[in-house]
């Protein structure tokens, strides 16, 4: 099968480029369903590998990539459970989401996200494991988990660290605000910026240039610049389940899920 | 004009432009969610205009419980 129609994301295989995209209502918030369908996703792009050269990521929400974890999920999903049950819960999302993004980062296919609106915390990891990202001039990237008494899951200081200078990842991180991508342009996080509306178009231009070149060059390069920060992945997870595991953040958790806001974003 | 009241003039076309609402209901001290009628994610969609407009990089915890145009204004200007 290369082709798929989910309730949180659809992939298809067409002139040797996969597509992947996010359309759960109202901005791609990953929660068990979009982890069980880009776990199927996975499963067949590593497939049908051999049949295609470049993967596409975008979303069809009007408002943006993807806006990160469902806490909503997170919060109610966890309320019945005794405090072993929810840590251990939480740290096998955060296993299997990072087998997945793993799994993403290393495809041997030249990857790339086409980012607009909101780009924020698992969404923003999400984007971080694909070699290019290509925004347009709506994108808004951050990082938002310190409110929440957390820091990124899903694998986004590592990778985060692999492309921009310590500087910024920890005005990001400590700040916990958002940047526009006309910066993450000038600081080397977006590779092409383009203008409202035609970020999809500029990331299929650059499939269907990678759809020109040899596969085994391609390969070899991606393999050469682009190393998987092991260690420190498995250091996060660790990381984040001691954080987790604490009053702090389930009363930051409840202030969000009672927000009166559509999403309370606004720090 | 004083520079701030210029400011203040342009973010209320932008956002009287972005969000389809006639220039002459918005003025200076209108809660601008309640009259926009945005929520937190498209208030970050104004604050991106605003950093494109103006050429700017406003942080968004700077916005904290700002609420009406005209601070906004202030803000924008701090960082002119």
């Amino acid at each position: 099968m290369s082709s798929f129609q989910g309730k949180t994301l659809s992939f298809s295989l067409a002139d040797e480029v996969f597509e992947l995209r996010l359309h759960r209502q109202p901005c791609n918030e990953i929660g068990s369903l979009a982890l069980k369908e880009l776990e199927g996703f996975v499963r067949t792009l590593e497939e049908q590998a051999v049949r295609a050269k470049a993967l596409v990521v975008h979303s069809s929400m009007e408002a943006g990539f993807s806006a990160g974890a469902d806490l909503r999920e997170l919060y109610f999903g966890l309320q019945s459970l005794g405090k072993a049950e929810r840590n251990a819960g939480v740290r096998d999302f955060l296993e299997r989401i990072h087998r997945v993004f793993n799994r993403i980062d290393q495809v041997p296919l030249t990857t790339v996200a086409a980012v607009h609106g909101v780009v924020f915390g698992g969404g923003f990891e999400l984007a971080l494991t694909c070699d290019m990202i290509v925004a347009d001039r709506t994108a808004r990237f951050c990082f938002p988990e310190l409110r929440l008494g957390l820091i990124p899951g899903f694998g986004g200081i590592p990778r985060l660290k692999r492309d921009l200078g310590n500087a910024l990842v920890r005005d990001l991180l400590l700040t916990g605000r958002s940047i526009n991508a006309g910066k993450a342009a000038a600081a080397g996080l977006v590779s092409q910026l383009v203008g409202p509306g035609h970020a999809l178009r500029a990331a299929r231009g650059i499939a269907t240039q990678a759809t020109k070149f040899d596969s085994r060059a391609a390969r070899e390069a991606k393999r050469f610049i682009k190393p998987i920060p092991h260690l420190e992945l498995e250091r996060e997870i660790e990381t984040f389940c001691a954080l987790f595991d604490r009053p702090e953040v389930e009363a930051a958790l409840l202030k969000f899920v009672e927000s009166s806001q559509v999403q309370p974003y606004l720090p | 004009m004083p520079a701030q009241e210029e400011t203040l003039n342009r973010i209320l076309q932008l956002a009287a432009e972005r969000f389809q609402i006639p220039r002459g209901q918005l003025s200076g001290d209108d809660d601008f969610f309640e009259k926009l009628g945005i929520n937190s994610l498209q208030a970050l969609d104004l604050l991106t205009q605003l950093e494109n407009h103006f050429s700017i990089e406003l942080p968004d915890y700077e916005l904290q419980g700002v609420t009406d145009f005209r601070t906004l204004a202030e803000r924008v200007d701090s960082r002119l």
